[in-house]
């Protein structure tokens, strides 16, 4: 297996396979932020998950298409604007679909992933309807092209370093909400002891609405950052959306900080194997491992310690 | 006394309505194209019955069935394709006698998997004994260690992706993406003539009776009320010195069973088997079947399975872009409004009324003859 390299050869190898693991790491990250939030946080199963990303990476897609033909002068900086609309889009979305749908499941998780099956159904369909069956790619500003030569050997492209920029800024922006604002002690309440929180003044309803909404817009995001390094397709979310539960559980479910951790190593594993072995086997492999992990510590790798 | 008849009064008219259904109107009146289109929505049904036990019973959604529907179809699949690449058949190929994806991908001798499909007996046990005993390592993995609900159902479903990446990617070994394709004889018997889909189709409605007798067998017995038990109150079934893993196990295996019997007799019915019955769509459509069915009830999977590919086909035959939104709807209306599904409407809202007009015209007629009799009196 290494036999054919030497060992300069293999360093760059490493860095540079270790470097498209951060970026895989970083969607993984962004997906698995917005699901922790909703599946970790508030036990909600979200299968349509990956439509809301989609959503996001359709609002990419359009004020791309806008602002080239309206404004060209704020191409370069349009991404901006358009992760803003992105995450407005499917936190609307993402709220609404709370108050028709998930408020009236809490009781029964199993019946809001049969739920929100059918709504990723319906989003996908809508997406076909409205943008079309084929993929679709955003143009990128200038700037975002190209990539950074690190050595002689070592690649480093500039797009990629800026999706891991924007999943550190976010991952800090979450984990400030979460951890530090007064709105976030109130959700973490609700998650502990849905009861007492409601008994000492929360609005449990408004608190589930948002964090539902916080979640998919985080969601959207992710979309908006996919579409620089991927093109976007209506079914794309799909193929997301078992990595991301995978992700989540492995890091133990309320677990954020579980999350980024299991992200990164799953993410990591991957890249490493892909260079070796065929892109599916090693595919097959970390899966395997992970489900193989999973059943022998069936919380992940950092649990919280609640009282049921 | 609940027990001591197999099937209840609505139960067995449930069952002859269903018989008369399968076994005479449907082949009376449809041509063997549509029938042979009922039979492939009927092999869904074998799974539709091991997920009312699993799922509906057991309180354990698997969303990985599509795994043994898949396992079972490859069994008799990979029988069927050696079969049609004898060394007579396949004698322009580099290598002839084996199956011609292997010789396209430049395979040179038989993988030693295939090789116990060469025997009919063989692969009637495996296609029963290779689903059991995979759902045994997964079950007896998650539930000895009390995973369950959620994150069984996030972890079958990891595994049927896992199961079909590895398909997809093993192309020399499992024929790829396309899966197995030109399947012609079953032990010598051409199963591409209509007259041979019309006996499949009978042979599989046994089959699903079959299925269903046992089905109602285990959820008569005291293990079916431990299932219920287990579903409501784990800790007390566990407390009262149940091992509730076991009963576990075994509920998953018999639906792994039920699901790899549907999926040989998908593989026998439409002629080939393919990655796109085993993965994590697939699965979900199966566990929508159930749904909308009724996950309590055994006739409702059946009439789900039925329900739900018809009205696919016909939808997506006439207009193609509202099938996805008219299931996805009504995927979201059963969760939502009807749980019990279209067996929990019909007892709910059919069966009370039909019985009142019984009781009505029965109260009268008894009225009537006081009436009558009064004046002979």
């Amino acid at each position: 297996m290494f036999g054919d390299y030497s060992i300069s050869d293999l360093g760059a190898i490493l860095a540079m396979q270790g470097f498209a693991g951060l970026i895989l790491f970083s969607v993984y990250v962004l997906m698995a932020l917005g699901l922790a939030i909703i599946f970790g946080q508030m036990g909600v199963i979200n299968m349509a998950h990956g439509e809301f990303m989609i959503l996001g990476a359709y609002v990419t897609w359009m004020t791309s298409n806008a602002v080239q033909h309206t404004a060209p002068w704020l191409f370069p900086g349009y991404f901006f604007i358009a992760m803003i609309l992105a995450f407005i889009a499917s936190g609307a979305l993402g709220m609404l679909v709370e108050w028709a749908l998930i408020r009236h499941l809490y009781k029964r998780p199993l019946d809001t992933l049969l739920a929100t099956w059918g709504l990723s159904l319906i989003l996908q369909q809508a997406y076909r309807s409205i943008f079309g069956a084929r993929e679709v790619g955003v143009e990128l500003p200038e700037w975002m092209m190209g990539s950074w030569q690190a050595t002689d050997s070592i690649q480093i492209p500039i797009n990629g370093m800026f999706v891991m920029a924007l999943t550190i800024l976010i991952t800090i922006v979450v984990f400030y909400i979460l951890f530090w604002s007064s709105w976030g002690k109130q959700v973490r309440a609700v998650v502990q002891n849905r009861v007492m929180a409601g008994a000492v003044g929360i609005n449990t309803e408004k608190v589930d609405r948002y964090t539902f909404g916080l979640g998919c817009g985080i969601a959207g995001i992710a979309g908006s950052a996919f579409t620089m390094i991927g093109s976007t397709g209506p079914t794309a979310g799909q193929l997301y959306i078992v990595d991301t539960f995978l992700v989540v559980v492995f890091g133990g479910a309320a677990s954020l900080f579980g999350t980024i951790a299991s992200a990164f190593s799953i993410s990591q594993t991957q890249s490493t194997l892909e260079f070796f072995l065929s892109g599916s086997m090693a595919k097959v492999i970390t899966l395997l491992t992970i489900v193989a992990i999973l059943m022998v510590r069936p919380q992940g790798l950092f649990a919280l310690k609640v009282r049921k | 006394m609940i027990n001591s008849r197999f099937f209840n009064r609505s139960e067995l008219l449930g069952f002859l309505a269903l018989a008369v259904l399968l076994f005479l109107i449907l082949p009376l009146s449809l041509d063997i194209f549509r029938l042979n289109l009922v039979a492939k929505y009927l092999t869904y049904a074998f799974v539709g019955i091991g997920l009312v036990l699993c799922w509906g019973y057991g309180g354990i959604l698997s969303l990985g069935q599509g795994v043994f529907f898949g396992l079972g179809g490859y069994c008799m699949a990979m029988y069927l394709k050696l079969e049609a690449s004898s060394v007579a058949n396949t004698k322009i190929q580099s290598t002839p006698g084996i199956p011609d994806f292997m010789d396209w991908n430049q395979l040179t001798a038989l993988p030693f998997f295939w090789k116990p499909f060469h025997s009919f007996p063989i692969t009637l046990l495996a296609i029963l004994l290779v689903p059991a005993f995979f759902a045994l390592i997964i079950g007896a993995a998650m539930f000895k260690r009390r995973v369950g609900g959620v994150y069984f159902a996030i972890i079958t479903q990891a595994i049927a992706a896992i199961l079909t990446i590895l398909i997809v990617g093993q192309q020399g070994y499992t024929g790829g993406i396309n899966g197995i394709t030109d399947l012609r004889t079953l032990h010598g018997w051409d199963i591409r003539t209509d007259h041979a889909k019309f006996i499949l189709y009978f042979v599989e409605v046994v089959l699903l009776f079959g299925c269903i007798v046992a089905a109602q067998f285990i959820r008569l017995t005291k293990l079916g009320r431990i299932l219920v038990a287990m579903r409501e109150q784990e800790d007390r079934v566990r407390f009262s010195g149940y091992s509730v893993a076991n009963f576990k196990i075994f509920a998953f295996c018999a639906a792994a069973v039920f699901a790899a019997i549907g999926g040989a007799m998908f593989t026998l019915e439409v002629g080939f088997m393919s990655p796109s019955f085993v993965g994590i769509v697939p699965s979900i459509e199966m566990v929508i079947y159930t749904a909308v069915g009724g996950r309590m009830s055994i006739f409702g999977a059946v009439w789900g399975a039925l329900l739900v590919n018809f009205a696919k086909t016909s939808l997506s035959e006439s207009f193609p872009q509202l099938w996805l939104f008219g299931l996805g709807a009504l995927f979201i209306a059963v969760v939502l409004a009807f749980p019990n599904g279209l067996s929990g409407i019909w007892a709910d809202h059919v069966q009370p009324r039909i019985d009142r007009l019984l009781a009505s015209r029965k109260s009268k007629s008894a009225a009537g003859m006081i009436a009558d009799g009064a004046p002979a009196e």
